[in-house]
């Protein structure tokens, strides 16, 4: 059911299997890096970090070795683009990454999949066999003698913070799943201490567009701030779950309208870690310059109780952190159990406005992104449904 | 874990830190930063942690460990760093470029508060029951910032239960705050990794191998953990209540040796600063207390050099002139906690292994034969206590051969930061203690005993006699003032070579029954090493096995605790390199000021030979006390 799709006319406009590559080794890095810039793509996977930046920092790194890395470990609910993509467009992902490794100066690719994806891993080898045959991938890459590049893929070990690009890392290293301090960042200090690439599988699918079409017509779709289209994955309360494409700057109500939802109360964009957004904002668009998201539209209409969806991300907080830092491994302990307060009507108002406040410290204090988005949902669903929690059905009789 | 194959320990996170310039006169060698609005300029790659410390500015560390790689968990330690939308860990935070750095801000300070308002929420126990009160990091931080309440809750039942199995260590987990300085400690400082954090989110916690207690893994009792534990999660084991008991009992005869290394640090109890010998003052303590004798270990400790000496000199005629089959290099024997590494990294290099005791298991031999007899007291009626920087004498004390004597050859290790809470306890300000003797029959020892507590101090020791006994010229005359300089220090491995040359002295009488002459070792060259810290032990015992230039070595010197036993498992808190040098400084000089600083001159050692071991060193009855054996362990589990 999910995979059904709404095709735009960006990532799913019409391509031929490597004539990204072809196109790509045909004109220099710096025309690729130029191209990157002028189409102003951002990353996927949810921090939206210009891709030629990140990747003109790796080339102008000086190392024995510089890796690509594909992070397919699409881990945030409600998300599940990246493996449509993997399943029907390979040849977009995979180009992407040896195109990547010719920019950067990479011989070696990783994609980190997701545990859960492991039914996939025959068909993508079979897959990158069939580019090896063509000679899409190994050793001389269409004949050009420089260029050698080949691509290997790990199962991820099921750990939701492991699709955080350093504690990916660290499990790709043998270690414990758990990110990094950063300064310095992957591109510095990556895989094995290289430098190292880490995108998005929708990023990497974007480039052999790009490359082929060109950064000024990618730059046409989408806005100004957010160039290009985005792929989301829609579930929840609506008629036509799945996933689609469209440009950024849609509006909420647009997108529920594509895809019939019908009495919404609310919207959960950027999945567990994003945030909640309430009927009266339905008009703000999904873009960077507003609601940015990596993908995950969760719709929830009248008959949800809102304290219980709540309850459920709080849940996955907990369980999830790595554990390493104080504030996300006891700060979502303590957010679930307000959670649990106001679900048992047994709360005091001036507590939980410390557990916002705590919230607030989690947001700034805690070390990787998971800690940091974790009180999202717990911040704008108090906040934007005051009156449904502190009243109404899940409401208690707070103090 | 078994499938990492090879000798490593499982490695902890790496150390993702930039490295900091060689030459900072280079151009973007020193970058210049604004802290707090005042400019400073620091070498490229400093941590703002480090800069606001020349900046004269304290920030609240936890997680933060001199001796150890960052970790950047707790995150007591953030600050604002202007343009970024977080706040920033200062331990973990590498400047490379200008920046513009808050400490002490609204956002900065409440965010400090909350970090230990939710430790404080999961942190089992109160403090006027914890044997940390008055000397813990969270207790300190918690009133460094005020917290008069538990605004996050606390939990009031334990979560966990108390791993008290091994002789060494206990692990109190409810008291754990995570911040794995343990785990570092034991995996990056130690290479043993017996600790890691298991499970993830609110489950996430320091284990074992396969969760096993203590005393069934391959925990080598340094200590260490515990040395760099914020809290009292990890404590050693404490037989102070029994040593009471023994010393209010008239039919018990208690008799206590101290070690030189908690000499040197147990001021550092009574509030003086690192590197205050307080030997005579502890002596009139401990028979304040009500110990009936003290003795000072450093006798044994000559003694060993003695044993330990003799041993090699026939290691090497018999490799040397009879062209037999035997282990070499040699190894020392004396840091129990090196012997247990060895037993179960390198069981097979157990030969190599000195075989004889520690000074400490040698006293409790003599103490219960030589000493029992000659002080006409039944030996069953002897307390032997051991003041020890080490947690890993305990484990050595009740290793099952250890009871040569008939009896159980000592009866307790006990640490220093514990005797110090004894001398406490008895109401007695140490520092203000009277000086007093060692008591006889075994009296004072020499300097060259007395350094056997700072990394290189047994090497040195050795050299001392071994050069006078072979060449026949007095070791000043050799190294200035009997210093061998280049045995001293902290880096992680030494190495010397002692060229014997043409001219070899006599055999001294001691000797005579071993070997004929010196000639056999007329144009050799001693080489000798030493290491500390069972890492550096690693990487000598991977390239002996390899065959590389250790392995040409005649003798080692390992100790299990890094900068030796001054910085052993039992010593006060905390440790920092700083305290660890003015231990050895303190050792080092009190060695200076002695006359007798060579373990053959000590008279009690040739008294020894002459009344109770009369066949001399590595006789038979001197390998009945003084000598013993090791068995082999596993890779994973006791
Ligand atoms: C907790 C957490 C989970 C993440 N999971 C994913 C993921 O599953 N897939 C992904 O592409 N990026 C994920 N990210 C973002 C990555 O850290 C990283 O920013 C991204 O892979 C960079 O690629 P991009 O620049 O192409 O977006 C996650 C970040 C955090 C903090
Ligand atoms: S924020 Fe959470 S997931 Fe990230 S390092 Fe801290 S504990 Fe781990
Ligand atoms: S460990 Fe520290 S904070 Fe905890 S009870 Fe002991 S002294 Fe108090
Ligand atoms: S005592 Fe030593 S070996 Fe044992 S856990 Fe602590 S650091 Fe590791
Ligand atoms: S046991 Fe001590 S050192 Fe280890 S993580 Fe816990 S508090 Fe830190
Ligand atoms: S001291 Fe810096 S994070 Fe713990």
């Amino acid at each position: 059911m999910e995979n059904k799709k709404r095709k735009g006319d960006v990532l799913f406009s019409k391509y031929n299997r490597g004539e990204g590559i072809k196109k790509a080794l045909s004109i220099t890095r710096e025309d690729i890096l130029f191209e990157l810039r002028d189409s102003k793509l951002k990353g996927r996977g949810g921090a939206g970090f210009p891709t030629a930046t990140k990747w003109t920092i790796v080339a102008a790194a000086i190392a024995d070795q510089k890796y690509v890395i594909c992070n397919a470990d699409e881990g945030e609910p409600g998300t599940f683009k990246d493996r449509v993509l993997l399943l029907e467009y390979p040849e977009l992902v995979f180009e992407g990454m040896v195109i990547a490794g010719y920019t950067i100066g990479a011989t070696k690719g990783i994609v980190y999949l997701r545990g859960e994806y492991e039914y996939m891993l025959n068909s993508l080898e079979d897959y990158l066999d069939s580019m090896r045959r063509d000679n899409l991938l190994g050793k001389n890459i269409l004949g050009n003698s420089k260029f050698d590049f080949d691509i290997m893929i790990r199962l991820g070990s099921g750990a939701y913070v492991c699709g955080e690009e350093t504690a990916l890392i660290e499990s790709l290293e043998g270690n414990r799943g758990e990110a990094r301090n950063r300064p310095p960042y992957p591109v510095n200090t990556g895989y094995f201490g290289m430098p190292t690439v880490v995108n998005n599988v929708e990023t990497l699918a974007s480039i052999p567009h790009i490359i082929t079409k060109g950064g000024e017509w990618y730059r046409k779709h989408g806005t100004d701030k957010s160039s290009g289209s985005k792929l989301f994955s829609v579930s929840g309360d609506c008629l036509r779950p799945g996933v689609y494409e469209l440009p950024w700057g849609t509006t909420i109500s647009e997108l529920l309208k594509i895809v019939g939802a019908k009495d919404t109360k609310a919207v959960q964009v950027g999945g567990a870690s994003g945030i909640c957004i309430p009927k009266s904002q339905f008009d703000r668009s999904l873009a960077y310059e507003d609601v940015a998201t990596g993908g995950s539209i969760m719709i929830f209409n009248e008959n949800r109780n809102m304290l219980h969806v709540l309850k459920n991300f709080m849940e996955f907080f907990v369980e999830e952190s790595c554990g390493q830092c104080t504030p996300c491994r006891i700060g979502n302990v303590k957010l679930l159990e307000g959670v649990e307060m106001i679900e048992k009507g047994e709360y005091k108002f001036s507590y939980i406005n410390q557990l916002k406040g705590l919230g607030k410290t989690m947001q700034v204090a805690s070390k990787c992104g998971l800690g940091q988005s974790s009180p999202n949902a717990f911040i704008s669903i108090l906040e934007n449904f005051k009156e449904e929690i502190f009243n109404g059905n899940g409401g208690g009789n707070g103090k | 874990m078994e499938s990492k194959g090879d000798f490593r320990a499982p490695v902890s996170q790496t150390p993702h830190t930039i490295e900091k310039p060689k030459d900072t006169s280079t151009i973007g060698g020193m970058i210049s930063v604004e802290i707090n609005e005042k400019k400073i300029s620091v070498p490229l790659g400093t941590t703002i942690l480090e800069a606001c410390k020349m900046a004269g500015i304290t920030i609240p560390t936890l997680c933060h460990h001199e001796d150890l790689c960052v970790a950047g968990v707790c995150r007591i330690c953030v600050v604002e760093v202007q343009g970024m939308r977080t706040l920033q860990a200062s331990c973990a935070f590498p400047i490379t470029s200008p920046i513009k750095i808050r400490t002490s801000t609204p956002m900065v300070r409440k965010a400090r508060k909350h970090v230990l308002e939710l430790l404080l929420s999961e942190h089992y126990g109160e403090c006027y029951a914890c044997f940390r009160n008055g000397k813990c990091e969270l207790q300190f931080l918690a009133k460094e910032y005020g917290i008069d309440q538990y605004t996050f809750g606390h939990v009031t039942e334990p979560q966990f239960e108390i791993d008290n199995s091994s002789y060494s260590v206990i692990r109190e987990m409810s008291k754990c705050v995570l911040c794995k300085r343990c785990v570092r400690t034991c995996i990056d400082l130690q290479e043993v990794g017996v600790l890691e954090a298991i499970d993830r989110g609110d489950k996430t916690h320091i284990g074992t191998f396969l969760e096993k207690p203590l005393a069934d893994v391959i925990c080598i009792n340094c200590g260490q953990c515990i040395n760099r534990c914020p809290t009292a999660a990890l404590r050693a084991n404490d037989p102070s209540d029994e040593i009471w008991a023994a010393i209010d009992d008239p039919k018990k005869h208690v008799v206590i040796q101290t070690a030189p290394s908690p000499r040197a640090a147990i001021g550092e109890e009574f509030g003086l600063g690192a590197g205050h010998s307080m030997t005579r003052e502890l002596n009139t303590a401990l028979r304040r207390i009500g110990f009936d004798k003290v003795f000072d270990t450093n006798f044994t400790a000559d003694l060993t050099i003695i044993e330990e000496g003799t041993e090699l000199i026939q290691r090497l005629y018999k490799a040397l002139v009879k062209k037999e089959q035997v282990a070499l290099p040699q190894f020392t024997s004396c840091s129990p906690g090196w012997v247990k590494f060895i037993e179960h990294y390198y069981p097979e290099y157990l030969d190599n292994l000195s075989s004889a005791k520690s000074p400490q298991q040698m006293f409790g031999a003599l103490i219960k034969t030589f000493y029992a007899a000659k002080a006409g007291i039944d030996p069953a009626d002897i307390v032997s206590v051991a003041v020890m920087p080490c947690s890993a004498k305990k484990f050595e004390c009740n290793r099952p051969e250890m009871n040569d004597s008939g009896y159980k050859d000592v009866d307790f290790g006990l640490t220093t930061r514990e005797l110090a809470r004894m001398i406490k306890e008895a109401g007695i300000n140490l520092p203000e203690m009277p000086k007093s003797n060692f008591d006889s029959p075994f009296g004072e020892a020499s300097g060259a005993g007395l350094i056997f507590g700072a990394t290189g101090g047994v090497m040195e020791a050795a050299i001392r006699s071994v050069v006078e006994f072979v060449l026949g010229k007095k070791a000043e005359d050799i190294f200035e003032k009997a210093n061998i300089i280049p045995l001293r220090g902290f880096d992680g491995i030494k190495y010397m070579e002692i060229p014997i040359g043409d001219m070899v002295g006599p055999v001294p009488k001691l000797l005579q029954s071993l070997v004929p002459n010196w000639d056999w070792l007329k144009g050799a060259t001693l080489k000798v090493a030493v290491a500390h810290g069972t890492a550096n032990a690693k990487k000598i015992m991977d390239d002996i096995k390899a065959g590389g230039k250790f392995s040409e070595c005649h003798f080692i010197e390992f100790m299990a605790c890094p900068g030796g036993c001054i910085g052993g498992g039992g010593q006060p808190i905390p440790t920092t390199p700083e305290i660890r040098r003015l231990r050895a400084q303190a050792i080092y000089s009190e060695d200076e000021s002695l006359e007798l600083r060579k373990s053959h001159e000590n008279p009690h050692v040739v008294k020894i030979y002459q009344e109770f071991l009369t066949e001399g060193p590595c006789s038979h009855l001197s390998h009945k006390l003084l000598h013993t054996h090791y068995v082999k362990r596993g890779r994973y589990i006791a």
